[in-house]
């Protein structure tokens, strides 16, 4: 098992660095970001100031060169690149960020996983119930809801809450207040206080789809003979549920859930622009816009590194949940 | 079981002196059982019409329809009216016109999408499971390579700067989707494979073609299925989401997702831009999840329960 993370992580490398590339030659579609910077100017820029702009991204060079010398820097000096805007410093910001979104995303994925496993497992095994239909019609039509409809209209219930009572009970902008009252208590309160409906519009949308796997899955082990052999020889419908079929019917759900981590880094981007976080999400839509070529490869990086590590953690856990599944 | 009536075309071959017997249970291809099946789950029944009815809206209607897209006679910012059942936005456009357009543009996308995650995503994950070792390695590599790629990056750079349209979207949705199709139908092949069955088709001689698409794939066409639905929800999804945030289709064409987009702002003042384009959204995944919740029932064989 050890041998095989461990190789797992190796290979993870070459997947990182194809994925790269291949983003890097799609920024190239996207047209000369010098052009789109100082396009429009009146009075035009100089071509000097052009040329030298050119020089400091490295765009005089061939894009192959571009890409190693990028490549270099990252491995050597941890360097993640000039950024268009000459002040912007692309890994500090990174850094800030990614904690920013990873708190949302890590929130609501417990939320959504509680919810899921949960209403999921209650689904199947009170099968056309009128439980299980109510579970089943409020997973479709959340699953149906686009993000960014229930993020607006979450946002507009807490405005609308917030006037009637009077009071500043949500937080809809921002993943922070600029100034807070001081202490501890009161930064972590307010964090809290931004945290709740983002956090919330998230995990609903994703555990919808999780619901509807987990009832899915269930129900196959349910109807399967080793559970009726359990329930045969006399185990309580307790230990039948939890030791024999829960087990396995959480198989698909390491996938599912592993592989949410990266719909979810793409789904963070609409909620936090719904509520206007400075997260991941503002920061790849800003530097797709001004064609921030290194920016967008920063942050595909860090990306790119959670979702092999989320795709690891979901083999890894399937072998250790089903055991007919043999790593060689 | 035994007494509903069925239709009389019975494949296999019916063994000589059968109708003798004190029962006459009616052999079934398994589409027919499918078929039977689907139609007990009324909900998927009730859904399957309404997304017939609102493909043809979406198709007919434009023809038909008194206002045309880019129209701007409508008076504005009206709320309901019996020329505009949807409303007009601030510069009298018909909104009703324009969700329908709207709803063309997911359809389209559905399309697309489901033909390409299913028809790449699943047999790609079937020979996966199937054969283990270093082609899963590989093939699962470049499943790695392109969940790495963020599908708000593909289609920023595609779409940035040339003005992205429909048909764009969506074979970015499909060409970066399948991905997932194919990972959860090597899930349940990497299970099935160790089953007796598998065994028992090799001992007879069958070629790998014939394991992968007779064997391995009909039983998880379950999976499959649901997760193609999945799949065609979450891309109309995908696409307004996209178009949302400015990287889908571009003005002067529109989709849903552009049209809540334009309305993010007046959800207070005329809410009926906001609504209207969404509840479309919302209705045609709500039925395509609907029928594959039907279809899901329909195909797994296990599944003795009767529905009351």
């Amino acid at each position: 098992m050890l041998a095989y993370t461990i190789r797992r992580i190796l290979v993870a490398i070459p997947v990182l660095l194809v994925a790269s590339m291949i983003v890097f030659t799609l920024t190239l579609f996207t047209g000369d970001p010098v052009e789109e910077k100082y396009a429009g100017r009146n009075p035009p820029v100089p071509q000097q100031t052009i040329n030298l702009e050119r020089e400091r991204l490295g765009l005089d060079k061939p894009v192959v060169v571009q890409y190693v010398t990028w490549l270099k820097n990252l491995v050597t000096k941890g360097d993640f690149g000039p950024s268009i805007e000459s002040t912007r410093d692309i890994g500090g910001e990174l850094g800030k960020r990614i904690f920013v979104t990873l708190r949302l995303i890590f929130f609501a994925i417990v939320l959504a996983l509680v919810l899921a496993i949960i209403s999921g497992v209650l689904s199947a095994t009170r099968q056309y119930s009128k439980l299980d239909y109510t579970f089943t019609f409020l997973g479709f039509i959340f699953l149906a809801m686009p993000a960014f409809w229930v993020a607006v209209l979450l946002k507009q219930g807490a405005l609308q809450y917030n006037e009637a009572t009077g009071t500043r009970t949500f937080f809809t902008i921002g993943e922070r207040s600029v100034e807070t009252e001081p202490g501890l208590f009161n930064a972590f309160a307010d964090i809290f206080g931004h945290m709740i409906l983002p956090t919330i519009s998230l995990a609903l949308i994703t555990y919808a789809a999780w619901s509807r796997f987990q009832r899915s899955s269930m129900l196959e082990v349910l109807n399967s003979d080793y559970v009726r052999l359990a329930r045969a020889k006399g185990l309580s419908p307790r230990k039948v549920l939890v030791r024999h079929a829960l087990r396995t019917a959480l198989i698909p759900m390491t996938t599912v859930s592993a592989l949410g981590i990266a719909q979810l880094i793409g789904g963070a981007v609409i909620t936090e622009t719904v509520f206007q976080w400075n997260g991941m999400g503002s920061y790849l839509i800003t530097s797709i816009a001004t064609r921030d070529r290194y920016a967008v490869m920063g942050w595909l990086l860090v990306a790119g590194i959670f979702i092999v590590v989320g795709n690891l953690v979901a083999d890894l856990l399937y072998g250790i949940l089903d055991p007919r599944i043999r790593y060689e | 079981m035994s007494d509903i009536q069925s239709p009389p075309v019975p494949k296999a071959p019916v063994p000589a002196g059968s109708t003798e017997r004190e029962f006459t249970v009616k052999e079934r291809t398994q589409w027919q059982i499918v078929v039977r099946r689907f139609l007990r789950h009324r909900l998927a029944v009730v859904s399957l019409i309404v997304l017939i009815l609102l493909i043809l809206l979406a198709y007919i209607g434009p023809l038909v329809w008194i206002h045309k897209l880019e129209d701007l006679d409508s008076p504005t910012d009206i709320m309901i009216s019996a020329s505009n059942p949807m409303g007009t936005d601030s510069l009298g456009h018909d909104m009703f016109a324009r969700v329908l357009r709207g709803m063309q543009q997911s359809i389209k996308v559905a399309v697309i999408v489901a033909v390409l995650s299913t028809g790449i995503g699943a047999p790609y994950g079937a020979i996966a499971g199937y054969f283990g070792g270093r082609v899963d390695t590989i093939l699962m590599r470049i499943c790695d390579v392109l969940l790495t790629l963020p599908l708000l990056l593909v289609a920023g750079a595609l779409v940035t700067g040339r003005g992205g349209s429909v048909l764009t979207v969506a074979l970015v949705l499909g060409l970066l989707g399948w991905v997932v199709n194919a990972r959860v139908v090597r899930g349940v092949v990497l299970s099935l494979r160790e089953q007796e069955f598998i065994e028992a088709a090799k001992a007879l001689g069958a070629g790998t073609f014939r394991i992968v698409f007779n064997h391995l794939l009909p039983n998880a066409t379950g999976a499959i299925i649901v997760q193609a639905t999945l799949d065609i929800a979450a891309a109309i999804l995908a696409e307004s989401a996209l178009s949302f945030v400015g990287l889908g289709v571009q003005p002067p064409d529109t989709s849903l997702g552009v049209l809540v987009n334009d309305a993010r702002s007046a959800v207070e003042t005329r809410p009926w831009l906001f609504y209207w384009p969404g509840i479309m959204i919302i209705l045609i995944a709500l039925t395509i999840s609907f029928i594959g919740d039907g279809l899901r029932d329909a195909f797994d064989p296990r599944q003795m329960r009767q529905r009351r």
